[in-house]
């Protein structure tokens, strides 16, 4: 066999163990048998059920909460830090950008208890901080603003710095010319910075594990202590459901960042 | 173009965001390791006076004796990081130059993203059932007329869903690099009489070496921090240091301790990046997102 035969057959397998997983709760999520695995027939009424009870309507609406102010509060902060981190020389540059790869690179589990950790300690000086909803989008923008503003800072790098220079030379002031030069050249690395922050939180299990109060139950939360509970067919359609929308939301990040 | 900033221009810039970071990456993380040197009060909050019991307790060094648990589930978690790695660089290495010769690049790259991006705890969930009592192994077994074999709970199904978790963090970054190796090197080579193997060793694979070790510390890092994969696919059997921590901080209520064990794992993960840091700089920063 040729070397790229084997390259071949090995991406194969690799794209089968990629696949086998997912393939498998898609397949049954449509199973009409609620144990085992045999297939006896195709139904839809495991996501019928999924959404009778009603619960997870007010899991769903949590988690759209926390992703879209946590988006947008994280893409503002961002875009001006990744803004002045690309212009602007300063004293302790390289610890701020030091500090901007903690959350990207810590593991989960220690943010989440060092947010903990934080919240209980700041409930000892001042009412304030009780685990809540609040508390989780805290600790999303925490490490959505690390990403967002990387994402918008690569932009940057990119950018034309004589267009600005242009403008200033023509009497533009700060304020018109980000909104007339730059916004409009970095927009779609913005707008990409944010369809990821929006899916980071959407995503995100470990930080709302350790941010979350009672009441404040994600649709990962749900899932997570549902399948300590045990397998269940509408795990298995919300499961689904999650990488149907992954993969819609996914294609759109692709089309927006592709852009020039 | 980076020019000195002043005050006017910083503040409004990168004033909010750094104090966002101040506030909730730095404060907290040097909360943490203040915690580390308290004691745990009769309520489950912290106490003085300052101590190192909690470093002792974890490094085996207790007044009660020498135990190795902590250090032993430490080496564990360090050996399940190494071995995820290596088995994603042996799935993942071919992989990348397999997209990168492909004509349907854009394709296949989607393809390795869509897991990427598919929640880790549906994708350890498809795992359980997968290897679960009645699952799909066991079904596919039975129809071989093989014997039936129990892998959940277990430290194998725990290694599987690691690798299947962050396969993808190794192959993305490994990717562009390989996109962009100069083949001419490659082709210099071969004419100066280098072998296939040592033309490869020499030509190619320093080429690759930015995005494999971005790739290696996004696999090994998030690996030996986990507690939700060893959580659900050993179901409490296979403790972890990701799971010390978790349930310090969660039903054993002791956060001093938690917070030793944390900080260090940090201090692992911290002192890797620190060393890639000091070689890649702040391009080779960017690779790792």
């Amino acid at each position: 066999m040729t070397a790229r035969r084997w390259l071949g057959l090995h991406g194969a397998l690799v794209l089968l163990f990629l696949y086998l997983p997912i393939a498998v709760i898609v397949v049954l999520s449509f199973n009409e048998s609620k144990y085992g695995v045999a297939w006896h027939g195709f139904t839809l009424k495991w996501y019928a059920q999924l959404f009778e009870h009603g619960r997870v309507h007010s899991y769903l609406r949590n988690s759209l909460v926390v992703a879209t102010t946590s988006t947008a509060i994280s893409t503002v902060l961002g875009t001006l830090l990744a803004l002045g981190l690309a212009r602007y020389r300063f004293f302790g540059r390289g610890a701020l950008l030091f500090l901007l790869y903690v959350p990207v690179v810590i593991p989960d589990v220690v943010m989440g208890v060092s947010l903990l950790l934080l919240f209980a300690w700041v409930r000892q000086y001042v009412d304030a901080l009780h685990l809540s909803l609040t508390t989780v989008i805290l600790g999303h923008v925490t490490f959505q603003v690390a990403y967002v503003t990387l994402v918008v800072k690569s932009r940057l790098a990119g950018l034309d710095p004589s267009l600005e220079e242009a403008a200033a030379d023509l009497g533009a002031g700060g304020w018109t010319r980000f909104w007339k030069i730059t916004f409009p050249l970095i927009w779609p690395g913005v707008v990409a910075a944010a369809l990821l922050a929006f899916t980071l939180s959407l995503d995100d299990f470990v930080i709302t594990f350790f941010t979350a109060g009672p009441g404040a139950t994600t649709v990962p939360i749900y899932i997570f202590s549902s399948v300590k509970r045990g397998v269940t067919p509408e795990i298995h359609a919300l499961s689904t459901l999650m990488i149907l929308v992954t993969s819609l939301a996914l294609i759109a990040v692709q089309r927006v960042s592709t852009r020039r | 173009m980076s020019r000195p900033g002043g005050w006017k221009r910083l503040l409004p810039t990168v004033g909010p965001g750094a104090a966002w970071l101040v506030l909730f990456v730095l404060v907290p993380t040097l909360l943490i390791f203040y915690a580390s040197f308290l004691q745990r009060d009769a309520h489950g909050w912290l106490t003085g006076p300052l101590t190192l019991d909690n470093y002792r307790r974890f490094f085996g060094l207790d007044a009660g004796g020498f135990d190795l648990l902590y250090l032993n589930i430490l080496g564990r978690s360090l050996l399940l990081g190494l071995v995820t790695t290596l088995v994603a660089i042996v799935l993942g290495y071919p992989f990348a130059f397999f997209i990168a010769q492909s004509p349907r690049k854009n394709l296949l790259l989607l393809l390795v993203v869509l897991p990427f991006w598919t929640n880790f705890l549906i994708r350890a969930y498809a795992w359980i059932v997968i290897f679960q009592r009645k699952g799909v192994l066991n079904a596919v077994l039975g129809h071989l007329g093989l014997d039936p074999v129990q892998l959940y709970p277990s430290w194998t199904a725990v290694y599987v869903g690691t690798v299947y978790t962050y396969l993808p963090f190794l192959i993305l970054p490994l990717y562009a690099s390989v996109e962009k190796i100069d083949w001419t090197l490659l082709e210099a080579a071969h004419d100066l009489g280098a072998g296939r193997v040592p033309g490869f060793w020499h030509a190619v694979f320093p080429q690759t070496l930015p995005g494999l070790i971005a790739g290696i510390l996004l696999v090994f890092i998030p690996a030996v921090g986990t507690f939700v994969i060893s959580d659900l696919l050993g179901a409490g059997k296979t403790v972890l240091i990701g799971n010390v921590i978790q349930q310090q901080f969660g039903a054993s209520r002791d956060w001093a301790f938690g917070s030793a064990a944390a900080f260090v794992l940090m201090g692992v993960v911290l002192a890797g990046l620190w060393l890639y840091a000091r070689k890649a700089g702040e391009r080779g920063m960017e690779e790792l997102v």
